[in-house]
């Protein structure tokens, strides 16, 4: 294998792995950013995961949809399910004053026992769906595939993959550019300030936590119609909190958490490569593996130093309380 | 919201959290086509059923307890120690080297094999404590990477030096074993052992290290505040490292157990156990009290296991006790709404007398 190409291996897989990771840290971005701690990541991006790979084999497989656009009513019906399982960590823990950690690991536990219940409920007792015919292809873009190294590396990804570059802008834009995202940012850090400036601090925390959820739904669909093609349990195994460290690691901001997600992604990405390209003859592969959680480590005592979480991330909001 | 708060509401609120996740539950089940009293009495059956299900329930509860134990502990000094699935396996990794490769005479073997699980994990643990305490480094992350790293590590390990026939280590040496011919003939063969008593003692050690001595109260008062102790001439770095060490040996006591009681050997595994992410929810519904989460391992651990024996007899899928386990910790979480029920019926009451 030649230089150029271990080079687009890499890079292709760095962009594929992040995908999901991006998209659920944007989702966690949202909701710490307005106050809400977001454990339940890894709950939600199980339910989206499911939702997709359950919607995409009903639609496309038995009703009979297009190919081309099962897969995208997949994606849409994970964001909703996605939304509507925010809900009760929305409820829980602006309604109810919870604890959000507790909130959110319970919600994590519903997520994968629902979503168990139901596959085996739908296919027959069997621990996970079929596997999905219908599932995203690897999209690349006139002109620019004929890029040495980049054409091939970079922009030839799932089309998931291009969505959550795009909503990584846009979130910027909306939370640094926007009314919305002043009024998100400063509840987040001092709601008594917000509220008394006439900002709906509960409107708020919950259209964020709603956000979070549809965005780490969208990541759950990448796992299990773009990168891989069924759900089980193992399909979400530890990437929403991944993403929570994403999300740390690029000190709650939108384009620090895809630098983030990015570098967990080429880290991965070396790993799974390292395989094929017959690294595994000098180093053990347990080493490849490792190599992410190890880089991260390293590069957060090295690069990153101490990271501020939003001044009231956490902290139910009570009227009148000091 | 007016609430009218009682004594008992400590006691209250966990078991009117529990009936209404059992309710949650018994819904769902009806609303699939199950019949929810049947599998309940199925999940007793399983735990119930005979000395033999009782002392496997027990064997089920025991990493519960340890794992709850050092989640709770990190927790009642504000750190989130997510990372005791990591040390758990380095623990059981420990005891396996320890187990297999030293000589000593019984019991001394054993207890050595649990003190360097202890250690090692402890260490391991304190890595997470020492790169927050001194970088500023957030323990969630780096105790999340430490998982996989202490994953991969001891799969390599095992490997290259202790393996076994198949993918195992050897066998631990007799001397090291932790299993009990006394519990087993009373459960009847069950792998209850010894793990057991050293999961109850560690609770009471901590119950006493964290509120009655001087360091517990120092790492009590960094977890309330860590502004004001710093200011009250409190080290909070070294509480913050201390807090992590203690909690990782917990775990790796834990996984100590495991290997040295259980299996008498350790796996090559692919993914994780899970016990650690259990511990999380076992602290949650013991409130972060050691004896509470006793009660948690409990709770979670015995309905656990019985499910098992609802999927096999009846094919209620074991997920729906999950579920059930979930809506727990959330009604948990969310005690203001059970607060408010609680309310609700005292009002009422007190407007009819």
């Amino acid at each position: 294998m030649s230089i150029v190409d271990m080079l687009i291996t890499i890079l292709n897989g760095t962009i594929i792995f992040a995908t999901p990771l991006i998209l659920a840290a944007l989702g966690g971005v949202y909701s710490e950013r307005s106050g809400v701690v977001n454990i339940a990541l890894e709950g939600l991006m199980v339910i989206g995961a499911f939702t997709a790979a359950v919607v995409t084999i009903m639609t496309g497989e038995r009703m009979g949809v297009s190919p081309e656009l099962a897969p995208w009513l997949g994606v849409l019906a994970a964001v909703i399910a996605g939304v509507i399982f925010s809900l009760p960590h929305a409820v829980a823990s602006i309604d109810f004053k919870a604890d959000q950690v507790v909130s959110g690991v319970a919600l994590n536990f519903l997520a994968a026992g629902v979503a168990l219940f139901l596959v085996k409920k739908l296919f027959e007792g069997a621990g996970q769906t079929t596997t999905v015919q219908n599932v995203f292809g690897k999209v690349s873009i006139p002109f620019i595939q004929d890029i040495p190294v980049i054409g091939q590396g970079i922009f030839n990804v799932y089309p998931i993959s291009y969505l959550a570059f795009i909503l990584v802008g846009l979130s910027y834009w909306l939370i640094y550019k926007t009314p919305f995202g002043l009024r998100l940012r400063a509840v987040g850090e001092h709601p008594h300030a917000a509220d008394t400036m006439g900002v709906n601090v509960r409107k708020t925390r919950y259209i964020a936590v709603m956000i979070s959820g549809a965005m780490a739904g969208l990541g759950g669909a990448a796992m299990s119609i773009a990168i891989s093609s069924s759900f089980q349990h193992s399909t979400i195994s530890g990437h929403g909190f991944m993403a929570l460290a994403a999300m740390i690691f690029g000190k709650w901001h939108p384009v620090g958490a895809m630098w983030a997600a990015l570098f967990f992604g080429l880290a991965t990405s070396l790993g799974v490569s390292g395989q094929v390209l017959g690294l595994t003859a000098y180093v053990p592969s347990e080493f490849l593996n490792m190599l992410p959680y190890v880089l991260t480590i390293l590069a957060l005592a090295g690069l990153v130093g101490r990271a501020e979480a939003p001044a009231s991330s956490g902290k139910p909001y009570e009227k009148g309380s000091r | 919201m007016h609430t009218t708060k009682s004594k008992w509401d400590a006691v209250l609120v966990p078991v009117i959290a529990v009936i209404l996740g059992m309710l949650v539950g018994a819904i769902l089940m009806y609303l699939m086509g199950y019949d929810p009293i049947l599998g309940y009495s199925l999940v007793l059956e399983g735990i119930f059923g005979g000395p033999y299900f009782m002392g496997e329930t027990l064997r089920a509860i025991t990493p519960l307890i340890f794992a709850g134990l050092a989640v709770a502990f990190a927790f009642r000094t504000g750190l989130f120690n997510i990372g005791v699935e990591g040390q758990y396996i380095v623990g059981q990794l420990a005891a396996a080297w320890v187990g297999i490769t030293w000589d000593l005479p019984p019991v001394l073997h054993a207890l050595a094999a649990v003190m360097v699980a202890m250690i090692a994990a402890g260490l391991y643990a304190g890595l997470a404590g020492w790169l927050k305490a001194r970088l500023g480094v957030h323990e969630v992350i780096t105790t999340i990477m430490l998982n996989y790293i202490a994953l991969f590590s001891a799969n390599y390990i095992i490997r290259s030096f202790l393996k076994g026939e198949s993918e195992k280590t050897e066998n631990i040496q007799p001397s090291a074993s932790l299993t009990s011919d006394f519990l087993a003939t009373l459960f009847d063969g069950a792998r209850v052992n010894w793990g057991l008593i050293i999961a109850i003692i560690l609770a009471i050690v901590v119950y006493w290290l964290l509120f009655r001595t001087t360091t517990g109260y120092e790492l009590r008062a960094v977890g309330f505040n860590h502004h004001a102790s710093e200011y009250a001439g409190m080290n909070v770095k070294r509480n913050i490292i201390t807090a992590m060490v203690v909690s990782g040996m917990l775990a790796g006591a834990g996984g100590a157990t495991d290997t040295l009681g259980v299996y008498g050997y350790m796996n090559i595994s692919a993914g994780f156990t899970g016990i650690g992410f259990d511990g999380i929810a076992v602290a949650l519904i013991g409130a972060n009290n050691p004896f509470g989460v006793i009660l948690g391992a409990m709770l979670f651990g015995g309905f656990t296991f019985g499910a098992d024996n609802m999927q096999r007899v009846e094919g209620i899928p074991t997920e729906s006790i999950r579920i059930v386990i979930s809506m727990v910790i959330y009604f948990v979480a969310a005690s203001a709404i059970v607060h408010s029920l609680i309310g609700l019926v005292r009002r009422r009451r007190e407007v009819q007398s």
